[in-house]
């Protein structure tokens, strides 16, 4: 597929000179013969642009904090926010052994619902008797307390309220200082919610979690219950996942996620924070693995058994690899005839629109746009920007945590995987251990990266590109549709999934191949219309 | 499902504090729908940018629709400094890049709490020659989502509605209510049967049902357009439907520009419909035509016809007071029994209203809450069941956990489609609401009935 070059000034020809400027920076065509190109990525958005863009709070209630399904999580603010972010994410849970249905509390929402005298006067009271009335009528385990934008404005103090509680009640009580306009996006909220999960729940755990191989999985939310798909197959090959961050995840099991051996990392965007600090303070390694697509699960499966270096369960590896595979490719073979040539844009989230691009190729579908909306350059250029990424105002309201190496739990790495630091050094060098590559080097040349999207852009991109699918959120799929090009909600996955692994290929395969095909795309134009156009045939 | 929820009912006040599930949200949604119904304008939430990606996914979830509008993307500095210059900003980008006739500006919780002025910001922005900004404000800590609503017609009317020296046009002014696209049209499609000519505002029809069409518009082509609300002061008079959502636009108007407001109910059932036609009747002095006279007919026929698949049966109601309040008195037509009635909006009218109804027909021990949640009436509900729910969609958790059907009508409804398009409001509003209690409750006596129970008429 060859791409022309897209002129920017033509394509931003109504924004005022001064957003011009700005988004400039945030738009990058693929060239191969250069290398990377830097985009500006987590910087404030333009005010009243049209972003796909959310707050912080959504990012650290809805994305991490909301789907652990054992704590109670109370919005503390006006009804709104907890209200959007009920049962609206497909973070699916169900019980198991650790955690019965009765300490599910995942169709629950609970919200301190501030009126004007809060405001005034402060809601600090109104939060604590909520707190007590909700641990006497349900007797939760843990409950996590998120603030919402009024509340640092009126100076709650959240700290003070959940310490008293905890001491009231002998529960864990956390508190989110993640106000909707801290950061510029969700991931701050993100960054928060990380903070808080790793100083107070990881590593709290005592009951010794036993296995040969044990993996938490982090970065996954079990939308559509990807994650479930995740947990058959690695426990076909023989490794035991202690807890996912936080899909379908119970705090019973995060307290314990200090035990395991390596830690994999699926969305990088939402969890790299965990991921680092845990290696800093455990010593735990950790894999970003990609589970959307055939030959990146492949891929992932062989990395982590690599990562252990055992003979049997390389043999296991490639045993479910060779049987799994067999299982699906007739399917997937029958879909990719649908499929193969087509173009797609896909606009979501932080990692998605990498992830994505994987399953696509297996179906021989290449993406010529693709978006983020709260991504940082790292997840664009790669990990080893970091150091240069310059901090500015917003981001530098977001407290860092100081991690030190845990004088009791700490254990080298190499220890952390069974094998010498000879072995542990090679796998370093491999580059596979503890890296992300980005987007940029599987983007397709002539292919555009986006940061933060505008609907302007969004609109002028498909004129460009008229691409045949876009994969997009609830705000842009049926704008897309109004424009006659089918779309996929990639949050959602519009109720469909599981997507990963093998058979959520086909799953996924299936469902584009209907969105493509569907009939009603041929009858948008009228009969009497079609005989004016096709000279009265 | 809900095994989180105690098994027995908790005892009196033990949960007084805050919303378990609630039946309500906050009021800049209800104002972002509201200024939808205007052609050509784009909603503008000033606040964080988290409250307009939520209120318009809420918005698209329950249309399966667009729902266009900007915000101000506040950061720290503006929650501390102030949103005036992003709302200048904001204005002037919006403008520019995708050139709205009107921006219709709300506040968010967040805006509120700082005290941004509103009006005196957009006097200072630049506003290019015949477009419009307006605003209201809508602090989301204070009513719910309704209050939004009204309180965005409010601030069309304050904005837009004028009124010429001349005497008032034989026109009606219908301001429909927080409700669905296909009511919008329905009650349009009444005024306009009685040979009454009509603004309507909000008006979302071919806005947030919009139809497919050979070419994509930003701005769809429904929505009132902004002469005629201007010219809605000239009106002889309004029907202002639903108490909560309409009644004080109406009466901002009336005192501005002396057009009459009739507050009425959101027409759904026979008794609501009846009482939106007499009123028309009596302000424009025409007759009611044979054509709605059959479309009554045909309701009382059918309620008539089949009353015993329904009578008696107990029902449990939540929602917004001016879909729940008819729908009552709906339920009490149909021989029903409105057992727990519950809105999540605050207003002591909605028990005093329920209450005289319920008394009216001699229908006792029910229980009525406003600012109530679903925790409560799921507690009602353990301590004594019912045959049917009707509200949104959150209660289908409930539905599920005590096993009782649920018929989805209100806002939103999100795990059903078409719903926006079809009529809840009118004689065939009524007509589709009978068909939908009635089915479901047959439904469920097929599906439960032991094979020699199991029967092909009905
Ligand atoms: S911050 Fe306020 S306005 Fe925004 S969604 Fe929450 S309650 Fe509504
Ligand atoms: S997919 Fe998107 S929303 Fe989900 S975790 Fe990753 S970046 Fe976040």
């Amino acid at each position: 597929m060859t791409l022309s070059k897209v002129d920017m000034d033509e394509l931003m020809a109504p924004f005022p000179d001064k957003v011009v400027r700005n988004r400039k920076k945030h738009i990058v065509q693929k060239d191969c013969t250069e290398s990377c190109q830097q985009i500006e990525a987590n910087t404030r958005t333009v005010p009243g642009i049209i972003t796909q863009r959310g707050c912080c709070y959504a990012g650290c209630k809805g994305v991490v904090v909301g789907p652990i399904k054992d704590m109670v999580t109370i919005t503390h603010g006006p009804i709104g926010c907890a209200y959007y972010s009920w049962g609206t994410r497909r973070n699916k849970i169900r019980a198991d052994d650790n955690t019965p249905a009765e300490d599910l509390y995942g169709a629950m929402c609970f919200s301190t619902d501030m009126q004007e005298s809060d405001i005034v006067f402060g809601g600090e009271k109104k939060l604590a008797k909520m707190i007590d009335e909700i641990v006497g009528i349900f007797h939760p385990r843990a409950i996590n307390i998120c603030a919402t934008c009024p509340i640092g404005l009126i100076g709650d103090d959240l700290g003070a309220v959940s310490k008293a509680a905890e001491e009231r009640h002998g529960i864990q009580v956390l508190h989110y200082d993640c106000e909707g306009y801290k950061g510029v996006s969700q991931s701050a909220g993100h960054h928060i919610a990380n903070n808080q999960i790793m100083e107070h729940i990881i590593g709290k755990g005592t009951d010794k979690v036993d296995g040969k191989y044990l993996v938490n999985f982090l970065g996954e939310y079990n939308i559509g219950g990807d994650a479930w798909e995740i947990e058959k197959l690695l426990e076909q090959i023989g490794y035991k996942i202690v807890s996912t961050l936080t899909g379908d995840s119970a705090y019973v099991n995060i307290r314990n996620m200090h035990q395991v051996h390596l830690n994999l990392v699926q969305c990088h965007r939402s969890i790299n924070y965990i991921a680092d600090m845990m290696e800093t303070k455990y010593g735990t390694p950790w894999l970003k693995v990609n589970f959307i697509g055939i030959e990146a699960t492949i891929e992932s499966l062989r990395d982590i058994a690599q990562c252990f270096g055992d003979k049997d369960l390389i043999k296991r590896t490639e045993f479910v690899i060779e049987k799994e595979l067999a299982a699906v490719t007739p399917e997937i073979e029958r879909y990719k005839k649908i499929c193969n040539g087509k173009s797609a844009f896909a606009f979501v989230g932080g990692s998605r629109s990498h992830h994505y691009q994987y399953l696509l190729r297996d179906l021989g579908m290449d993406v010529t746009v693709a978006g983020y909306e709260f991504a940082h350059r790292d997840d664009y250029e790669g990990r080893e920007v970091i150091p240069t990424i310059k901090s500015d105002a917003d981001s530098r309201n977001i407290p860092e945590l100081h991690i030190e190496a845990d004088q009791e739990m700490y254990e080298e790495p190499h220890i952390h995987l069974k094998m010498s630091k000879e072995k542990y050094d090679e796998l370093v060098a491999s580059g596979k251990l503890g890296n992300y590559e980005g987007m940029y080097p599987d983007m397709v040349d002539g292919g555009i990266m986006i940061d933060d999207a505008n609907h302007y852009e969004t609109e002028e991109l498909i004129e460009i590109f008229k691409p045949d699918l876009i994969f997009t959120g609830i705000k842009d799929k049926y704008i897309s549709h109004k424009m006659g090009v089918p779309s996929k909600q990639m949050h959602s996955y519009d109720y469909s999934g599981p997507y990963t692994c093998f058979r959520g290929a086909v799953t996924f395969a299936e469902d584009v191949a209907n969105a493509l095909s569907t009939p009603a795309w041929k009858m948008i134009t009228p009969p009497w219309d079609k005989a004016d156009i096709e000279g009265g045939e | 499902m809900l095994d989180c929820t105690p098994k027995e009912p908790v005892p009196e006040g033990s949960h007084t504090i805050g919303k378990i599930n609630p039946v309500k949200t906050c009021q800049p949604i209800g104002a972002m729908y509201a200024a939808l119904g205007i052609h050509r304008c784009l909603p503008h939430s000033h606040g964080s940018q988290g409250c307009c990606s939520y209120h318009r996914m809420a918005l698209s979830r329950h249309f399966h629709d667009p729902a266009m509008a900007s915000t101000s993307s506040f950061t720290e500095g503006a929650s501390v400094f102030g949103g005036a210059a992003n709302l200048k900003t904001s204005i002037k980008n919006v403008f520019q890049i995708y050139d709205p006739d009107i921006i219709a500006v709300h506040t968010t919780c967040l805006s509120e709490t700082i005290g941004d002025d509103i009006p005196a910001i957009i006097k200072q922005s630049e506003i290019p020659e015949g477009k419009y900004v307006i605003h209201c404000n809508t602090p989301s800590y204070d009513g719910s989502h309704v209050t939004g609503f009204s309180n965005m017609c409010k601030g069309i009317v304050n904005y837009l509605a004028e009124a010429d020296d001349a005497p008032k046009k034989e026109q009606v002014n219908i301001f429909p209510g927080y409700v669905n696209p296909g009511d919008m049209r329905e009650i349009q499609r009444i005024v306009t049967e009685m040979g009454i000519k009509s603004i309507m505002y909000p008006d979302t029809t071919n806005v947030m049902d919009s139809p497919m069409m050979k070419k994509y518009e930003m701005y769809p082509m429904g929505g009132a357009k902004i002469e005629d609300i201007k010219d809605s002061g000239n009106s002889k008079m309004t029907i202002a439907l639903g108490a909560w959502s309409s009644a004080e636009a109406a009466a901002i108007l009336q005192s501005k520009c002396k057009v009459q407001g009739v507050p009425l109910k959101i027409p759904i059932g026979v008794k609501a419909t009846d009482e939106m036609i007499m009123a028309l009747k009596d302000g424009f002095d025409v007759e009611v035509p044979l054509s709605l006279e059959i479309e009554r007919g045909q309701v009382i026929d059918t309620l008539l016809d089949i009353h015993f698949q329904y009578e008696g049966k107990k029902v449990a109601v939540y929602g917004d007071p001016d879909i729940v309040i008819p729908l009552t008195e709906l339920l009490i037509t149909m021989g029903m029994i409105p057992k727990y009635i519950i809105t999540g909006t605050n207003g002591k009218k909605f028990e005093q209203t329920i209450n005289s109804m319920l008394e009216e027909a001699g229908i006792e021990g029910s229980k009525i809450k406003a600012e109530g949640d679903l925790f409560d009436l799921h507690q009602w509900i353990k301590e004594e069941s019912v045959d049917l729910l009707i509200g949104n969609s959150h209660g289908k958790y409930i539905a599920r956990a005590e096993d009782i059907p649920l018929v989805r009508v209100g806002f939103p409804v999100y795990d059903r489609a078409v719903h926006p398009l079809m009529p809840i409001t009118g004689y065939r509003g009524c007509l589709r609401l009978i068909e939908m209690i009635s089915n479901t409750l047959l439904d469920r006596r097929d599906h439960d009935a032991l094979d020699q129970d199991y029967e092909l008429i009905l």
